[in-house]
């Protein structure tokens, strides 16, 4: 490996490290070297949102953040806020309003959802249509994640943290 | 918001808007799609692809980027020894169709930008593109052809030589007398319609992973039709289809887009088989807009006759379709799909389509979600309302006109084509049960004192979907070399528990619940007791997979006779312990119980576990719980809705706003409302993108300007709507379950009714028709010449055209004149 980098990261709570080449993404350090699969990988240019996770408490787009550049960070990613059997209040938004079809950007759409009623509770349709323009879905017609987004923000759910895992 | 009925509560789960059960793996992450899997000894491939859009290949030079440590192979073409090319699976009969070989990497030329030429396998995914970038490859440019209608002009540079003509092929189809109809009309409406190249850019980009062990080829690939790429991958790497085991995974969207059979796939079979080691491929977003096919991209002349009092006579329909530079799959037979609709929900006596293949260096287009039904419907819809504005008379009016009546069906079209069930002038009446027209109009009067330009436009349509009835598709008829209907495999375990295969293969459409619903109330079970299997040929070994809105109207067809083959069974079996006749047991309250005495019955587990247990079984009985099932449709089914969409155009920058948009769509009986709705709301987006938008764009020398998601414009949550919902259930009597496909209906329909719209607001402006994508650069020229200020630049948004910085081509590709049509 050219000129290693060593990085400390926090993820989803535990610490982990690595040696890392500079350029490696930080959405490949989460999936190839940790195994975390389910930030996903959609345009290589920053449109689709797809590898959203958050990064000190605000949604990165993790394909174009290096993993040096998280270096001592806290990162969350959707393995993070909720499990099968203990899920996080918008995954059963997503769940219940039919938020997604395939699947595939719906992790970032969650990451990107929770960093929005992170900074703004109650937000209209607007601010919610405005606040997602950033992660696509090709599927759902964004009706339903608008729907789910809304009866997350109903039920009070505030925000993503770590401390939900911890 | 959604006006849709709460639906109705029944005592089964068909009907209900049941939470998915594939969504829990889905919102935690624990999806399992292609480029998540690793195994042991994984290697990475990268492809080199031609910067040239056409080209002769001097030399290609893998010494350096073999050099490369960690690099385990490079091959080009001559190293991959298939037995046979890509495959196109399209022979109409009595019909040429030119088609060029075509395999994984370019030969002797490159034919498009994006044509694979190399391979680079190695140890790690960021150094294979680093030593793809290695491999020296030299072109000698050659002419480019871009234009479609230009490529078949006398003298024309080629694509592909050895057919001396761009021409790929001519397809007609008609039905009634075409001249008697022309003559019989009182007015002839004549327009240019186009429809551009779009992409179907599903979100998960495709990947492929390869494992060649022992002569066992083992493949994942997010791909929509597992069973096809066994079976091509079979003759193409010539070894026999049962060592060959395909997987598609959790699949990120298809949208067509995965419906074909594609280089990566045998290729990384190859680099496999060549490294001993399993192998990954996964594009990145600027090799999807370069190499996974296109749709679209046609250029139709439609003649429309027409009588004073709003009756049709005729239509008639020249196509030049861009098919690009390679034969795909199905690509030849995609705008012939479309042919099939061009008599749209109208008792037409006269219909004819006439087809032009061409040859461009560009990607192949194929399928995309519609693929031919969603053009022809622009077509109809747009000159229904071209007609009307000529006869003077209202738009709805003439649709209403001209409407098969509901008491027509089962309806024969004059091409033959048994429409088995319809009630369109039902659907309008919904449709203007959520949007008052007569109130609009005052509306749009009132904003236009004021300077807003408001519009609404209509789109009442039908499809014919459910692919397909194999004597309609078959080799001898349409021409497709295969068989179209579907598969399923029930079993029930000892316990109960239902297992059930599916030869669809679903990437976002529900399937896993709307089938378990179905098969739990035909078991008296519940949803949670079924599994659905799909998209591996091991477990499940025969299917034709999803596209062309079947999974439910083919493949769910094929489940219900699977499932009733074992409750004939069962029924048998609870006879046999009940001492009843099997003729007297029915499904009551969950349980297999004797009729007219509830209480004597046998739930399904306790069947199951007899089933089991020879001794318990009546004499001669085979043990087991398992069944399956082949169908095939008898007819194609045919969704119907209507649409109306509603904009604010902002004359000053020209710039669309869709204000509301109301879609009432029939698919017969709901399985799955939400599910439903969730396959309208798509639809419909994936047309607002394509009508307001999106656009593959290529620039003169064949470059593709639209490379990437920063110059292609997906529609984000901010520029689409919330949708208004409702539904008409006409059962098809086709299928058993009265079930028709709902999968492609919002993008059939939605494009017209936004152009419509867009036209109505600019009326009064002078603008009487538009050309898709409505850009506002386009919509600000269209007003500026309508105006005569003459802005309009010359063209630019044709194809080889200049290119605006929106990703759109510039605007002005509407008709400089538009043909007014003459009165006979």
């Amino acid at each position: 490996m050219p000129n290693p980098v060593h990085v400390r990261i926090d993820v989803n709570g535990e610490p982990r490290e690595a040696d890392v080449e500079p350029r490696l993404l930080l959405v490949h350090f989460l999936r190839e070297n940790l195994g975390l699969t389910g930030t996903h990988v959609g345009c290589d240019s920053s449109n689709c949102g797809a590898c959203t996770c958050s990064v000190d408490g605000e949604a990165v787009k993790s394909c174009t953040v290096l993993a040096v550049q998280a270096d001592g960070s806290q990162v969350t990613t959707i393995e993070g806020i909720g499990s099968e059997d203990d899920l996080h209040p918008m995954q059963t938004a997503f769940w219940e309003k039919h938020g997604l079809q395939c699947g595939y950007c719906t992790p970032g759409m969650i990451m990107a959802s929770n960093d929005l009623l992170e900074h703004n509770p109650q937000p209209s349709e607007h601010e919610i249509r405005e606040a997602l323009a950033g992660n696509l879905c090709r599927c759902t017609g964004y009706h339903n994640i608008v729907k789910a987004v809304q009866a997350a923000a109903e039920h009070g759910l505030r925000s993503v943290s770590p401390e939900v895992t911890a | 918001m959604s006006i849709a009925e709460p639906p109705p509560v029944q005592n089964g789960h068909v009907g209900r808007s049941m939470k998915r059960k594939e969504d829990p793996r889905l919102i935690t992450g624990r999806g399992a799609y292609t480029d998540d899997l690793v195994l042991p000894g994984l290697l990475h491939a990268a492809i080199v692809r031609s910067p040239e859009a056409h080209a002769k290949i001097v030399s290609i030079d893998t010494e350096a980027a073999k050099a490369i440590p960690g690099v385990q192979a490079v091959l080009t073409a001559a190293d991959l020894g298939l037995a046979a090319g890509l495959p196109m699976a399209w022979v109409p009969p009595g019909v040429t169709v030119n088609t060029p070989e075509h395999y994984p990497l370019a030969k002797d030329t490159v034919k498009h930008v994006g044509d694979a030429v190399a391979v680079v396998v190695g140890d790690d995914r960021y150094a294979v593109v680093d030593a793809a970038e290695h491999v020296l490859v030299e072109y000698e440019p050659l002419p480019v052809v871009i234009d479609p209608e230009k490529a078949l002009e006398e003298g024309s540079a080629l694509v592909h030589e050895e057919f001396g003509t761009n021409k790929v092929h001519e397809w007609s189809l008609g039905g009634g007398d075409l001249e008697a109809g022309f003559a019989e009309a009182d007015l002839i409406v004549e327009r240019r319609v186009e429809n551009h190249r779009i992409s179907g850019a599903p979100i998960e980009p495709r990947a492929v992973v390869a494992d060649y062990k022992s002569g066992n080829l083992q493949i994942w690939s997010s791909t929509q039709v597992p069973h096809f790429l066994r079976l091509f991958l079979a003759i193409m790497l010539g070894q026999s289809e049962e060592k060959i085991r395909v997987i598609a995974p959790d699949v990120g969207g298809g949208f067509g887009a995965k419906l074909q059979i594609y280089a990566e796939e045998p290729l990384m079979a190859v680099c496999s088989k060549v490294t001993g080691r399993p192998v990954k491929w996964v594009e990145t977003r600027s090799e999807h807009m370069q190499v996974s096919h296109h749709g679209r991209d046609q250029v139709a002349t439609v003649r429309l006759g027409v009588k004073r009092d709003g009756s049709i006579t005729a239509i008639h329909s020249k196509i030049i379709a861009d098919l690009g530079a390679y034969m795909f799959l199905l690509t030849p037979s995609i705008p012939s799909l479309g042919a099939f609709v061009m008599s749209g929900c109208y008792k037409i006596p006269a219909v004819q389509t006439d087809i032009t293949g061409v040859f461009t260096n560009k990607c192949a287009t194929d399928a995309i979600r519609g693929a031919g039904r969603p053009e022809a419907t622009h077509m109809i819809e747009t000159i229904m309302d071209q007609a009307a504005d000529e006869l003077g008379m209202d738009r709805l009016e003439l649709r209403r006109k001209n409407f098969i009546p509901k008491e027509d069906f089962p309806a024969t079209t004059a091409l033959g084509i048994v429409y088995d069930s319809g009630d369109y002038h039902g659907s309008l009446d919904k449709l203007l049960e959520h949007f008052d027209y007569e109130a609009f109009k005052r509306e749009q009067a009132e904003a236009l004192e004021k300077g807003k330009h408001l519009g609404v436009g209509f789109s009442t349509y039908t499809e014919i979907c459910g692919l397909a009835p194999s004597r309609v598709t078959g080799p001898s008829g349409f021409g497709l070399q295969t068989g179209l209907w579907e598969s399923s495999m029930v079993r029930v375990h000892i316990t109960g528990a239902v297992t059930i295969y599916t030869g669809a293969s679903p990437h976002g459409q529900g399937v896993e619940s709307s089938f378990a619903q179905i098969a739990a109330d035909r078991f008296g079970i519940e949803p949670e007791q079924v599994e659905v299997i799909h998209g591996d040929t091991q477990t499940g070994p025969q299917g034709l997979g999803t596209y062309g809105s079947r999974s439910l109207s083919v493949g769910g067809e094929a489940m219900v006779r699977a499932v009733d083959k074992v409750t004939s069974k069962i029924k048998k079996i609870v006879a046999h312990q009940l001492e009843a006749a099997p003729e007297d047991i029915e499904l009551q309250d969950g349980r297999f119980a004797v009729k007219g005495s509830p209480d004597k019955g046998m739930t399904l587990a306790e069947a199951s576990g007899e089933a089991y247990i020879p001794e318990n079984l009546p004499e001669g009985m085979e043990p087991g719980l398992e069944e399956s099932a082949f169908y095939d449709p008898a007819n194609f089914v045919f969704p119907f809705g209507a649409h109306a969409c509603i904009v604010e155009v902002d004359a000053e920058t020209g710039k669309v706003d869709i204000v509301r948009y109301v879609a009432v769509d029939d698919c017969g009986p709901a399985i799955n409302p939400m599910i439903i709705d969730g396959q309208v709301h798509g639809g419909i987006a994936q047309a607002i993108g394509q009508a307001l938008y999106e656009r593959i764009h290529y620039d003169e020398q064949g470059q593709l300007v639209t490379g990437t998601f920063v110059d292609y414009a997906l529609p984000s949550a901010a520029d689409v709507p919330s949708f208004e919902t409702d539904r008409t259930e006409t059962p098809s009597t086709t299928t058993s379950m009265g079930v028709k496909g709902v999968g492609e209906a919002g993008t059939i329909a939605a494009s017209p009714a936004i152009l419509n719209a867009v036209v109505d607001a600019l009326r009064p402006l002078g603008v009487t028709y538009l050309q898709m994508p409505l850009s506002p650069m386009r919509v600000w020229e269209e007003i500026q010449k309508a105006q005569g200020g003459g802005g309009a630049s010359d063209d630019p948004g044709k194809q080889g055209g200049t290119y605006d910085a929106h990703g759109q081509g510039g605007g002005g590709s509407g008709p400089a004149r538009p043909n007014q049509g003459e009165l006979a």
